[in-house]
């Protein structure tokens, strides 16, 4: 009776969220590898079996492989940014000897705004490209003329506006991870270091902090590393119209987006081999930065 | 506690059961009571929305009931299409695929009489394998504004050529004003269509079996839109987009392209200094043009009572031309889609409005043709952007998405 009665609460705990992700996450997941076999425009429900030849299409398909080579090469830029940037103010947030929960929240509260409204905020009031823009007012104080920023390709200047944006929205949130990082590694390890005549400074950070955040730092690396393939919000709506998307600095959501939903030509089959595609991408890359990683340590 | 313990365990179970029944909804009974459901995009101009749900209600054979979209609307339809008898009518504007997938229904034999009336260029583009599937409802058209004070300032002649266009838009910038504005993108969006036919090419040749643009001139029209983005006469970056008169109407630039469906804003704006030109020929060999697109109204074949979904849309968008009439030129401007309502329209009668229904007759061109594949369009949308904004190899940019309208344009007939 006992155990009966134990065995409902289980599955009545358990079963709604195992039954979210059966219906919302696996069935979809499965969906989509079959109807990456298919010519499946404009139908979830295809007939045509086409074997491999979506799969084929999209990896001759110049525009997926710019997406993607693309975004790798922001990857490698954003991270490390958004990891010095948001360690560096952990540290000083730590340190700082009044007001610490003020810095924090400070810091925290960009995470909490849209990335939607963010990116309009960027687009039309900060980084516009009229002569009374936020940022083209503040260059005009040292004699620098009007930019178009988003509009401006040559040089990439539409780069400044996406990576700010994404920096301010998430430079905050792994702030936090750190900090709470920090507050974990014992006092006792820099007392140790100092009477082992550790210097207070560099060679406390290198020595005892840093491999005290090691787990943290593992995990921030990896989050990055999955975002950065997965921008989608403030790139939309910064650079996209109604109109569609430039083939610059498109991620390959926004590729995906307009291949299998966008106005048009609804090719879920060819969307589907991309997502799937995709996917192995970021796997591939998580997993060859946990092992660099863990040799690095 | 033990009952209350199997009580909350049942609640549960229940719940979890419901979810399931839940699921089992066939997306069928959406008409099932004889309701009809109307689909329209999200018009800009105030008073169509009032306008389109007071012709439903007007319907005397059954209840319609109109949904306003906001939002990617074309998305929004083509996801409806899939596999949701809801909505029963909507506007768009057909592709082939909805044809070839059965997922709308021909219109041929709601027209009668009426179809001489309607513009013959409209109708063609509606029209897929010889068969109608969207009653036209109004014509959209774009054209490029501009202020006659400003160009007689700088000693500017409206152009005639995209030479002219091009050395305009430099002349005309200086002391905080652009001399011309064609969206955020530099043009790209919506400068292609006009671009091609400025040299005497299209999208599709004109059996509609192959791309228009295999010809070395498309390679000079594009260039000319790269010297229009580097020589600086462009406004880039802007608050709205092009199709709003923003920045027109806020005298940030001295020529916008933009939607015909601007005019009463940008007159009410500047007054009587506005002009309206089409987008001028490349040379000799091209011509002037402008893009004329039309919303249609169409029948989901998966309707529950498609052929009462029919009768109201013969009885809305052929029989009532009062209604017709209102809808396109009592909002914004349009223009009619019948010749015998476009005689009647006041605004149409004089001044810009006049000059532009003397451009869509001349040299209209359709915007969106239904055998246009969406993939060919990226494909070439992409090319002209790395021509223009990068400064891209054009005639290699444009071998590429030739390669690749070729291959989506066979597939139609696959």
């Amino acid at each position: 009776m006992t155990r009966r009665r134990g065995a409902l609460a289980f599955w009545g705990f358990v079963g709604p969220f195992a039954a979210g992700l059966l219906v919302f996450t696996y069935v979809p997941i499965g969906w989509s590898a079959y109807l990456s076999l298919f010519d499946a425009r404009n139908t979830v429900t295809p007939t045509r079996f086409v074997g491999l030849a979506n799969y084929a299409d999209v990896l001759t398909d110049r525009a997926f492989l710019d997406s993607i080579g693309t975004f790798t090469a922001f990857a490698a830029f954003v991270i490390p940014v958004t990891v010095a940037l948001s360690l560096g103010l952990a540290l000083l947030v730590d340190r700082v000897p009044v007001a610490k929960a003020f810095f924090r929240s400070v810091f925290f509260l960009p995470f909490a705004c849209s990335y939607v409204v963010a990116a309009l905020v960027w687009r039309t009031a900060l980084f516009s490209g009229l002569d009374s823009g936020v940022v083209n007012t503040a260059l005009g104080w040292f004699g620098v003329g009007p930019q178009a920023w988003v509009g401006t390709v040559d040089p990439p200047l539409y780069w400044v506006v996406l990576v700010t944006a994404r920096l301010w929205l998430q430079v905050g949130f792994y702030l936090i991870l750190f900090v709470a990082a920090l507050q974990r590694i014992p006092a006792h390890r820099y007392e140790a270091a100092w009477i082992d005549g550790a210097s207070p400074g560099w060679q406390t950070f290198r020595h005892v902090t840093l491999p005290g955040l090691r787990g943290v730092l593992v995990a921030v690396l990896v989050l990055n590393l999955v975002n950065a393939y997965q921008a989608f919000d403030e790139f939309y709506n910064i650079l996209g119209d109604s109109r569609g998307y430039p083939p610059f600095a498109r991620p390959p959501l926004v590729y995906l987006y307009y291949t299998s939903l966008g106005s048009g030509g609804q090719d879920l089959g060819r969307g589907s081999a991309g997502a799937l595609v995709l996917a192995l991408v970021i796997a591939l890359a998580t997993l060859l930065s946990g092992r660099v990683l863990r040799r690095a340590g | 506690m033990g009952a209350e313990l199997d009580r909350r365990s049942f609640l549960l179970v229940a719940g979890l059961l419901g979810v399931g029944a839940c699921g089992s909804d066939t997306g069928r009974e959406g008409s099932a009571d004889g309701t009809l459901r109307h689909w329209y995009h999200a018009y800009g101009e105030d008073g169509v929305q009032d306008a389109v749900r007071r012709y439903a209600a007007a319907y005397p054979h059954a209840r319609v009931e109109v949904q306003w979209n906001p939002g990617d609307y074309d998305s929004k339809v083509l996801t409806a299409l899939q596999n949701s008898a809801v909505p029963d009518v909507f506007e768009a504007q057909v592709k082939v695929d909805w044809v070839r997938q059965r997922q709308v229904v021909p219109l041929d034999d709601l027209l009668g009489d009426a179809r001489d009336d309607f513009v013959r260029a409209l109708l063609d583009s509606q029209t897929v394998d010889g068969r109608l599937y969207g009653v036209p409802q109004a014509i959209d058209t774009q054209v490029l504004y501009y202020r006659p004070s400003l160009l007689r300032d700088a000693g500017v002649s409206p152009p005639t050529t995209v030479d002219e266009l091009l050395d305009a838009a430099k002349r005309l910038t200086g002391g905080g004003v652009r001399g011309l504005f064609a969206g955020n993108d530099g043009g790209v969006g919506v400068l292609t269509g006009p671009l091609l036919w400025s040299a005497g090419l299209d999208f599709l040749s004109p059996d509609g079996h192959a791309p228009g643009f295999d010809d070395p001139r498309a390679a000079v029209a594009f260039g000319k839109l790269r010297d229009l983005n580097r020589d600086g006469g462009l406004l880039l970056g802007a608050p709205t987009d092009w199709a709003d008169p923003g920045a027109f109407a806020d005298g940030l630039v001295a020529m916008q392209w933009t939607g015909l469906w601007n005019l009463p804003k940008i007159i009410e704006a500047h007054g009587d200094d506005v002009g309206v030109l089409p987008f001028p020929r490349l040379d000799a060999a091209g011509g002037d043009s402008v893009p004329v697109g039309a919303y249609s109204a169409m029948v989901n074949a998966r309707s529950a009572d498609v052929e009462a979904a029919k009768a109201y849309v013969e009885w809305l968008w052929v029989e009532r031309t009062d209604h017709q009439q209102e809808f396109a030129t009592a909002f914004g401007a349009h223009l009619p889609a019948r010749r015998s309502l476009a005689e009647r329209a006041e605004r149409l009668a004089s001044g810009p409005g006049e000059q532009v229904v003397g451009f869509v007759t001349r040299s209209g061109r359709i915007a969106t043709p239904a055998r246009w594949p969406a993939r060919a369009n990226t494909a070439l949308s992409d090319a002209v952007s790395r021509i223009a904004r990068q400064g891209a190899d054009a005639a290699a940019e444009l071998r590429a998405a030739l390669d690749v309208a070729r291959a989506e344009i066979a597939r139609l007939d696959r």
